[in-house]
This record gives structure tokens, C-alpha cells and sequence, in this order.
């Protein structure tokens, strides 16, 4: 958009200060949200902040890295359900939450062993499997699952006498910043920039000196980390884990929401999670009727913009540049 | 032996099933490179066509042209109502692929509104019951036709895209779509018929999937993971790798299921596919990435 001189120009978030305070306010504006806004908008803004926190994961992969994974139901079982019996054996939120985090992406380093091999769509099926095997794993295996009454996750505590929802939304908004910001750092770094070699062409990569093998199986562990994360967040939010929550179509969402918000774009990634969210939330009194307009939905924006929300926020923001036209 | 041979054939002729799923992603992935998850959707679609007029009273061959028919107009009005404008605006493979997800949601909710979750049960002239006795296995007529019918499609399948001029356009427009545009072969045209194609294949599968299952809106789902997974298996731009990804998957699922676990007899099948494939990574005939840089 602007012309970038220096690379601490390029680390800048805001370049100009109109940009920066109407971040800011905004930023405020959210983290207010409880003293503003209806109840019923917290709990679909909290399911909105879990989401994106899973979806900038998928995005590095598939938008920065170009490694197609059909397979994040998996890792988002397995975070969720890490979560759920160290929460149930006592544990405290925060140390959950890292562990749930750090066994999804120790299984996604594994998975990502054949992507070193595998491409495009091949790869795409692969990982499929893996999530279907995680998925028949959670169901058969009572112990892991929980067996038929699905296993119960203790509340968050809230304190100084506030509202439930209120600490869950914060909660949920504070953990949301912290690796939106993470996100964007490190798309910016040498390792950002290593996955986009990567993506555009593997072998040209490694004739530049990216080890190709390191950065296919960090993209893996980084984005499955970022999804075990939303997995626990997600069991908190449901408070009750049941293997049904984590089949094919959830991986499906996660794949929607990427493409529907942009490919290679974090704050693409936050609108194609809130898309996926609150397009279905304000089609629920219609109730059946959800698919059928959700799915005409999709296909509008995408023949709309093909690139996704991400780009026609871009474009909107560039034509109020010249704002107030004269 | 006896019982390995009854859940080898059992399994070829589930395969035969996947084979031809798999066959009509495969063709869509040829000629489009789209991954097309509305495939069993569409299939849905005609094979309730199909239930609607049978138990109108309609005889059962009409019936099933009549479903053929209505698989390819989904397929092709979709091609031209959404790929096509999505092409124009430069969309790129994976929102395409989006594309095809929003039409399977489509699907999915018009046939919950018009048919119900209900679960029905599939009125079809050949019955799973009836069984003859080959040697020492059990040959039931509902597995004999399905593949019957699996081998005539992929029979009929192969006459069209080798020996006539629109199978040899085809292939042209799927070799290279700008070569083929000026040499004159209408590739839209030649795509959307691709399409059509593609999707009658699947409606053919569900026809015959649907009276060993139950039908409701969602009877397909399984097949085409499974038809996706043989595609994959075979080489995705290979039509007879298709059809041996499907016999191979099918038979490898069955015999997984019978000999080692059945709760896990699909992860089974995956764990196998991912097993070949990281020694061919193109499929088993499969031919691309030859790339350059």
C-alpha cells in the first residue's frame, strides 16, 4: 500500500497516526465490549476470538507455507481433549492451555514428516487421514473420550465478583492478542519469510539456503500449536467434550474461513472466522435454513472477490485514502 | 481361505463403488484441477430423484436416467453459475475448491427441505438377500451388479474419452487449455460436459450405494472421502489409477476390517494410503510436479 524505506517501516504495524488511534480506539471499543453490548453478543465475540486464534493457524500454513491440511479437526481434538483431562486432574488454566498447545504441535511436527514429500492435493488427502483416524480414535476409546456422557470441563473462576461471561470473553480477547500479535511478528521474520519461499517454490527455497525440511515441519508445529490452543479454548467454551464436536466438517470450517477471509493475511484470517461464526448466528432463527443460505453466502463472496474479505478490506481502505475527494 | 476370499469380494465391490466416485474426481480434477467436495452431494440429489419418481411408480430405468440427467444439470449449471464467474474474477484453485463447499452446503440443506433426515429405505429392483454360491463364497445379486454396473461405467467411460472426437477434446482441453482454445475446441463447453459427466458417474454409485445403506441427506459423505482418499491412492489426473485406488482402498478396508480391528477399518485404509504414497507421492499412475523453476 505505502511505500515501505526501511525495514523498521516494514515491523511498523499503523504507519500513520490517523491508522494508529482508530486501532487503538477500536481495540478499546473490544476489550469494553461487556459494558456495551448485549449479552448474547459476548458468547458469539468469544467464539469468534477461540476461532481466529485456529484460524491464523491454518493461514500460516496453508496461506504462508502453501501446505494444505485437511486435517485440523485432529489437532483440534487433541488440544481440546489434553486440555480437558489436565483441567479435570486440577490443573491451572494457563498451564493447560500450554500443554494443550505444545501436544497438538508435537503431533503436527510428526504429521508433518510427509509433507516433506507430498504436495498440493496428495498432501491434502494425507492429512485428511489423520484426521479421520483421530477422530475414530477419540470415539472407540472410552477412557481417552471420556465414553458416552463425554467429559465434563470445570468452569473458569472469575474474579473480583465479575460476571462469568464477561472474564471469558476477556479472557478469550487477551489470549486472541497475544497470538494475533505473535502471528504478525513472525510473519515478518526470517521465518515468515522462509514459509512464503517455500510456498512460492520449494527447490528455489533451498538453492537460496532454506532448509526446507526445518521449515515444512515448523510450519506444521506452529500452526497445529495455534490450533490446540482453539481446541482447548473451544472445550472451554463448550464445557463438555464430545468426540462429535471434532469430525470432518470442523476441519471444513477451518478451511472455508481461511479462504473466505484471504489467503496469507492474519487480520483475513480474524474476518474469515467471525464470518463463519456470525453468518450461521444471524441465521439462526431460521434454523433449517442455515446451509442453504450459508453456502450462497460463500459463494458470493467468493465470486465477489475471489481473493476473500481480507482483499476487499484492502480496497475499501484504499479508496477512502483519497478521502474527502475533492 | 473361504473367508478371505468372501471379504476380498465384498470389498471389491465396495471399491468398485469408491472407483467410481473417485473416477468423476477425477476427471473434474483433470480437466479443472478442482477438488470437487460437493461431489457427493450431487450425487445425493439424483439418487433422490431416483427414490421421488420410483415410488411415483415410474419404472426403475427411467428413473435412473432421469437421475443421471439430474446429477449432470447440477453439475453443469454449476460450473456455469459460479466456476466460471469465479475464473473470470481470477479466482485461484483453493477458492474454487471453496466454491464446491459451498454448493455441497446448498445441497445438503435443499435436500433436508424437500426429503427430510428421515432415513428411507431405497426401493431397488436387486436385492441384497439373494444369494448363489460360488465354491465356498457367497455372491449376493446387490454385490454382482453393483459391479457390474462399476465395470460397465468405467467401460463406457473409457470408449468416450478414447474413441470419439469429444473424448479426444477432452483430453486435448485437459493436456492444455490455451493450445486447445486455438485449435478451435470449445473448451467451456467441453469443461462443462467434464462436469456432467463427472457427476453422473457419482449419481451411478449412490444409486447403487443406497439400497445396502439407508438414504437420507448425508449417505454419500463416507463415499466420497473414501472416493477422494482411491483418487488419491491412484494418481489424481489418471482415470484407471482411479479405478485401481478404488479396488485397492475397497479391498484393503474390508480385509483390515475382517483380520485387524473393524472400529478402526477406515484409519486402516488412510494409514495405507499415506504408506504409498510417501513412497510414490504422485499416486500409483499418477504423472505431474514435473516443474520448473
Amino acid at each position: 500500500m505505502d511505500l515501505v524505506e526501511n525495514y523498521r517501516e516494514e515491523l511498523r504495524f499503523a504507519r500513520k497516526p490517523l491508522g494508529r488511534t482508530l486501532l487503538v480506539l477500536l481495540l478499546v471499543a473490544l476489550a469494553l465490549l461487556p459494558w456495551w453490548a448485549p449479552r448474547a453478543w459476548l458468547t458469539h465475540a468469544s467464539k469468534v476470538w477461540l476461532l481466529s486464534v485456529g484460524v491464523i493457524g491454518q493461514n500460516l500454513l496453508m496461506g504462508y507455507a502453501g501446505l494444505i491440511s485437511f486435517g485440523q479437526a485432529g489437532f483440534l481434538a487433541i488440544g481440546a481433549y489434553t486440555f480437558g483431562h489436565l483441567r479435570i486432574a486440577g490443573v491451572p488454566f494457563s498451564l493447560s492451555l500450554a500443554a494443550a498447545g505444545g501436544a497438538a504441535g508435537l503431533v503436527g511436527w510428526l504429521v508433518g514428516f510427509p509433507s516433506l514429500r507430498l504436495k498440493g492435493p496428495y498432501l491434502a488427502i494425507a492429512t485428511l487421514g489423520f484426521g479421520t483416524a483421530v477422530y475414530q480414535i477419540f470415539a472407540n476409546v472410552e477412557w481417552l473420550s471420556g465414553g458416552r456422557t463425554g467429559l465434563p470441563i470445570p468452569p473458569l473462576q472469575p474474579p473480583f465478583g465479575m460476571a462469568r461471561d464477561t472474564w471469558v470473553y476477556l479472557v478469550y480477547f487477551g489470549i486472541f492478542l497475544l497470538f494475533t500479535g505473535t502471528a504478525y511478528n513472525l510473519i515478518s521474520s526470517y521465518v515468515g519469510r522462509a514459509f512464503v519461499a517455500v510456498r512460492d517454490s520449494d527447490i528455489a527455497a533451498e538453492a537460496m539456503g532454506v532448509n526446507l525440511s526445518r521449515y515444512k515441519l515448523l510450519a506444521f508445529a506452529i500452526s497445529s500449536f495455534y490450533t490446540g490452543v482453539s481446541g482447548a479454548l473451544m472445550a472451554q467454551y463448550l464445557g463438555h467434550l464430545e468426540p462429535q464436536a471434532f469430525n470432518i466438517s470442523e476441519s471444513m470450517t477451518f478451511f472455508v474461513a481461511v479462504i473466505v477471509g484471504g489467503l496469507a493475511s492474519v487480520e483475513g484470517s480474524v474476518f474469515g472466522a467471525a464470518f463463519v461464526v456470525l453468518v450461521p448466528a444471524m441465521l439462526g432463527s431460521l434454523r433449517g435454513a442455515v446451509p442453504v443460505l450459508f453456502g450462497p453466502a460463500i459463494l458470493s463472496v467468493l465470486i465477489f472477490e475471489p481473493l476473500g474479505l481480507a482483499v476487499m478490506w484492502l480496497k475499501t481502505r484504499l479508496y477512502f485514502r483519497l478521502w474527502p475527494f475533492r | 481361505m473361504a473367508r478371505f476370499l468372501q471379504y476380498a469380494l465384498s470389498g471389491l465391490s465396495a471399491g468398485s463403488l469408491y472407483a467410481l466416485v473417485a473416477l468423476g474426481l477425477v476427471l473434474i480434477y483433470r480437466s479443472t484441477r478442482v477438488l470437487n467436495f460437493a461431489h457427493a452431494d450431487m450425487a445425493t440429489v439424483g439418487t433422490f430423484v431416483a427414490f421421488s419418481m420410483i415410488s411415483a411408480g415410474m419404472p426403475f430405468w427411467l428413473a435412473f436416467g432421469m437421475a443421471l440427467l439430474a446429477g449432470a444439470v447440477v453439475a453443469v449449471v454449476f460450473y456455469f453459475a459460479a466456476l466460471v464467474p469465479a475464473q473470470r474474477k481470477g479466482a485461484n484453485h483453493l477458492g474454487q475448491v471453496i466454491l464446491t463447499i459451498g454448493l455441497a452446503f446448498i445441497l445438503q440443506g435443499l435436500t433436508l427441505y424437500q426429503w427430510g433426515a428421515e432415513p428411507e429405505r431405497f426401493p431397488f429392483p436387486l436385492s441384497d438377500t439373494k444369494v448363489w454360491q460360488v465354491g465356498p463364497i457367497f455372491v449376493s445379486e446387490l454385490a454382482l451388479g453393483t459391479l457390474a454396473a462399476a465395470a460397465g461405467a468405467s467401460l463406457v467411460l473409457y470408449l468416450l474419452i478414447q474413441r470419439t472426437r469429444l473424448g479426444l477434446a477432452m483430453r486435448a482441453t485437459s493436456e492444455n487449455l490455451q493450445a486447445a482454445q486455438t485449435l478451435g475446441i470449445p473448451t467451456r463447453g467441453v469443461l462443462a460436459f467434464a462436469w456432467g459427466v463427472a457427476a453422473s458417474l457419482a449419481v451411478v454409485a449412490g444409486v447403487f450405494l443406497a439400497p445396502s445403506s439407508f438414504l437420507d441427506p448425508f449417505f454419500m459423505l463416507d463415499a466420497l472421502f473414501k472416493g477422494l482418499a482411491a483418487a488419491v491412492l491412484g494418481g489424481l489426473n489418471s482415470l484407471p489409477g482411479a479405478v485401481l485406488g478404488g479396488l485397492i482402498l475397497g479391498v484393503a478396508e474390508s480385509l483390515g476390517g475382517a483380520y485387524v480391528s473393524l472400529e478402526f477399518k477406515t484409519s486402516l485404509a488412510f494409514i495405507l494410503i499415506v504408506a504409498v504414497l510417501l513412497v510414490r507421492p504422485e499416486g500409483l499412475l499418477g504423472k505431474e510436479f514435473q516443474e520448473r523453476v
